[in-house]
């Protein structure tokens, strides 16, 4: 697959991620796909910033780390970048003309320099990006007549002001002539009339509101904040209210109000958030009231790298919850996945009556992608409501944690007659009152791990793709955002002769053992690949006593890329060592 | 119905002499009052002595974790705008760990009310002090030589954090914060009523509040006025002080019917 990769850095306020959105939206219209991300420091204007878009003919949800061009607006803090924005000698760089002194660095072609705030100068305008984004278009012979109205609407321009930003952009692509690059554009081979451009966080936030979703409560925080921010404005257009909580302890207790009511409820956060929120993820558990929290994983531990990606909230998810409080963790597994998997979470989360964490990343959630439209997904939210019209008032009240043999019992919400009882956070009977006994305790505890140890969940507790020839010893294991980049690794290990599988786990807790081990058995390595410092999806697959021991832990902390070329290397050498 | 049918039959767990006794009668009362379906009635606490209240009435109810009765109550009262939601909780669980809550609630104004039993000690743990105890009170073994740290005024703190409807009573007259509720539910908007509520296990001097409580009948509409008021009072005034309606929250908003979630995300080429 042919794949074009360009880097545009700035530092914050220069427009270098409103010009990675355009060049994307542009690129989109001419039928191409791609991917971008951003990367950017806390600071909101003045730290570095920069966003990498990929393209290809064909679907691209990765990045191989490769940057085929580099189109420079301010070298200032440019060597913050050198871990993630790697330059070779085959990187062709393009330079504003007022972008600074560059860098010594020993692989870097000298610059092309063109004046793009020259340009956006002489016009009286400060949009040196447009005449970027023109200068690229140019090159990548885009769709002039959509730049317009891309530019008026990205940097919400007015009429007046976006004729002049227009012009500037024209600037740009007329001095393309003088300044070439010496890199062949890419031309759309695949025939389609129509795409989605997204990133996962908008995904998340439609799958929670497809599902049904109601009821939103909100604390901001890097990087889930957009997710949150997607949904507000639209809920109350469907009959749903968002609510700014004062924390994210009042945040999680919100939307558990909301649920209790019958309301489908959500919230949204990173790690620290997550963390002040897992007291009550146990009241969820303990009062057997729905909940979804998607949980947009940043750099930790405590503040961390708020604005980078890093898989190592998995800890915290499955076990931050204290006494024995089983629940349920999902991770999407791609971009538009984050649809899927909300909507999933949000329907297992009514069903069971439980609490559902979904573990998405900063990769996923903020970066966008053109794919192809995606229809609506299969789930909705179901709760089992009780049928009061069978007298089931016991003469000691509504039977609200009756021990069922799905472990589900019916769930009576206000306003219905028959129904009255006080959901708790203490332990409980069968009648939702407050009991300390052995037998009460033991009955509760397995009702609440029985009702997710016996939920059928489906085929789609994960994602793989077999190797295209030849049967495949060895299995590259990966959750969440890494299973695109896995994907990717497995062609590159194609290439190299090497056949490998790839597996992606969405159901992350409770895992189906024994359709796991049956997998599993199948290889003579299976290479455990995360984005977290000390194998935290390892450690947890090596507790559940998996009948194979052929795992291999491949753990590397973010904010970096965990490159497909670094996955690859790591399976040849677990396979050359086998061998 | 009668107020004792609004009684769920479980026996509290509370002291013989615990002024709680008092705030659940009193609730019983106003619900009978009111004649109100005990299925739309919701009763939510965090943790402590008076937070066990929601067991004890027939009614909905939710028994949160510490310190977070307002959250739960202000998610299910968004939701469900057609309920009606009473909060409750102690001193410790609604001004020291769920402090935060209750500033943010009575600013946000949502449709509801919220009943502190305060009671001036963390009682359930064995006496401790509490945001309200007063500071030279020295029976505690955690602060030994008293808390040294002046006591929070809830009144006043309600009033400039922005509650619409502000009132105190007192558990030795439980028609009196009957009366108060029935006037708090009626109330658009976030309705406070700070209960002196004794705790005679661990401060019997509290018995001596029924000497010292004045009825003051002094509501106003002016905060100001309110605020000079509630400065000048030595804590045991009761009665309604004010009452300032303003827009509930949320705001009503528009329903809209065409809207079609994915337009944003599809595009042709």
């Amino acid at each position: 697959m042919k794949t074009i990769t360009i880097a545009m850095v700035g530092s914050g306020g220069t427009g270098v991620v409103a010009l990675g959105d355009m060049l994307l939206q542009l690129a989109a219209g001419k039928g191409l796909f791609g991917i971008m991300r951003k990367t950017f420091s806390p600071q909101i204007r003045g730290g570095e910033s920069a966003s990498i878009v990929r393209l290809s003919a064909e679907p691209v949800a990765s990045f191989d780390g490769c940057i085929d061009l580099l189109l420079i607006l301010d070298w200032n803090n440019f060597q913050r970048f050198s871990d993630e924005i790697v330059i070779t000698e085959n990187t062709l760089v393009v330079q504003d003309a007022q972008a600074g002194q560059a860098p010594e660095l020993d692989a870097l072609n000298s610059p092309l320099q063109v004046d793009f705030s020259g340009m956006a100068d002489s016009l009286g305008s400060s949009y040196a990006n447009a005449a970027a984004l023109g200068y690229l278009s140019a090159w990548m012979q885009l769709d002039s007549a959509r730049l317009l109205s891309v530019l008026s609407q990205r940097l919400h321009l007015s009429e007046q002001d976006a004729e002049v930003v227009y012009q500037v952009a024209q600037q740009g692509s007329k001095a393309y002539a003088n300044s070439p690059l010496s890199l062949t554009p890419l031309t759309n081979t695949q025939s389609h009339d129509s795409y989605w451009l997204a990133t996962g966080n908008q995904m998340a936030g439609l799958g929670a509101l497809e599902a049904g979703v109601r009821f939103v409560a909100a604390y901001p925080i890097t990087p889930a904040s957009d997710a949150l921010e997607w949904i507000a404005g639209r809920i109350e257009q469907i009959g749903g209210h968002l609510v700014q909580a004062e924390d994210e302890l009042a945040a999680v207790n919100m939307a558990i109000g909301a649920s209790y009511g019958g309301v489908p409820a959500f919230t949204a956060t990173s790690g620290p958030g997550l963390a002040l929120m897992s007291e009550s993820m146990g009241l969820a558990v303990a009062s057997e009231t729905p909940l979804v929290i998607l949980d947009v994983m940043r750099g930790g531990p405590s503040t961390g790298i708020p604005t980078k990606s890093e898989q190592s909230d998995f800890n915290l998810a499955l076990y931050g919850l204290h006494g024995d409080a089983p629940h349920i963790v999902l991770s999407p597994l791609s971009i538009p996945d984050c649809c899927n998997t909300v909507a999933w979470a949000v329907r297992l989360a009514s069903e069971l009556q439980t609490l559902v964490v979904v573990l998405s990343d900063q990769f996923l959630g903020q970066s966008a992608q053109i794919f192809p439209p995606i229809a609506e997904t299969q789930h909705q939210a179901h709760l089992l409501k009780a049928d009061l019209s069978t007298a089931n008032e016991g003469e000691d009240g509504f039977n609200r944690y009756i021990d069922t043999e799905s472990g589900v019992s019916p769930m009576a919400l206000p306003g219905q007659a028959g129904g009255e009882y006080t959901a708790d956070g203490l332990e409980h009977t069968e009648n939702a009152i407050p009991s300390p006994r052995v037998q009460d305790h033991s009955k509760q505890l397995d009702k609440r791990l029985r009702k997710l140890r016996n939920h059928q969940y489906g085929d789609q507790w994960c994602a793989t793709k077999p190797a295209c020839e030849g049967s495949a010893g060895c299995l590259l294991l990966c959750w969440g955002s890494l299973y695109e980049s896995a994907c990717e690794a497995q062609q590159l290990l194609q290439e190299r002769g090497h056949s490998v599988d790839v597996m992606g786990v969405r159901l992350l807790s409770p895992l189906p053992l024994e359709e796991l081990n049956k997998q599993l058995k199948q290889y003579s390595s299976v290479v455990v690949v995360e984005q977290n410092h000390q194998g935290q999806f390892f450690h947890y697959l090596r507790s559940l006593g998996l009948e194979t021991n052929a795992l291999h832990c491949f753990a590397q902390p973010g904010p970096g890329l965990l490159s497909p070329t670094t996955m690859a290397n790591k399976c040849e050498e677990v396979m050359v060592n086998e061998a | 119905m009668k107020p004792k049918q609004y009684k769920s039959g479980i026996k509290p767990i509370w002291c013989p002499g615990c002024g709680h006794y008092s705030v659940l009668n009193a609730i019983t009362k106003a619900f009978a009052a009111e004649e109100l379906a005990p299925e739309n009635c919701v009763l939510v606490s965090g943790i402590g002595c008076s937070s066990r209240l929601p067991a004890y009435v027939h009614s909905y109810g939710f028994h949160g974790v510490h310190g977070r009765a307002l959250p739960i109550a202000t998610g299910l009262k968004v939701a469900r705008p057609d309920l009606n939601v009473v909060a409750l909780g102690g001193d410790g669980d609604g001004l020291s760990i769920g402090g935060n809550h209750f500033i943010h609630a009575c600013r946000r104004n949502v449709n509801m009310v919220y009943i502190i039993m305060d009671n001036e000690v963390y009682g359930m743990t064995k006496g401790q002090t509490s945001p309200t105890t007063p500071e030279d009170w020295d029976h505690s073994k955690l602060t030994p030589h008293g808390t040294d740290v002046p006591a929070i005024q809830p009144c006043s703190l309600a009033l400039s954090a922005g509650a619409s409807f502000i009132a105190r009573a007192h558990s030795g007259d439980a028609n009196r914060i009957a009366q108060i509720l029935i006037d708090a539910m009626h109330h658009p908007g976030f309705a406070f009523i700070h209960v002196l509520s004794q705790c005679i296990t661990f401060c019997p001097e509290q018995s001596h509040w029924k000497k010292i409580i004045q009825v003051r009948e002094e509501v106003t509409d002016d905060p100001q006025q309110a605020a000079q008021f509630l400065q000048g009072d030595n804590g045991f005034s009761v009665g309604v002080f004010y009452r300032n309606p303003r827009p509930v929250w949320p705001h009503p908003s528009q329903i809209d019917k065409e809207i079609n979630l994915r337009q944003g995300f599809q595009h042709s080429i």
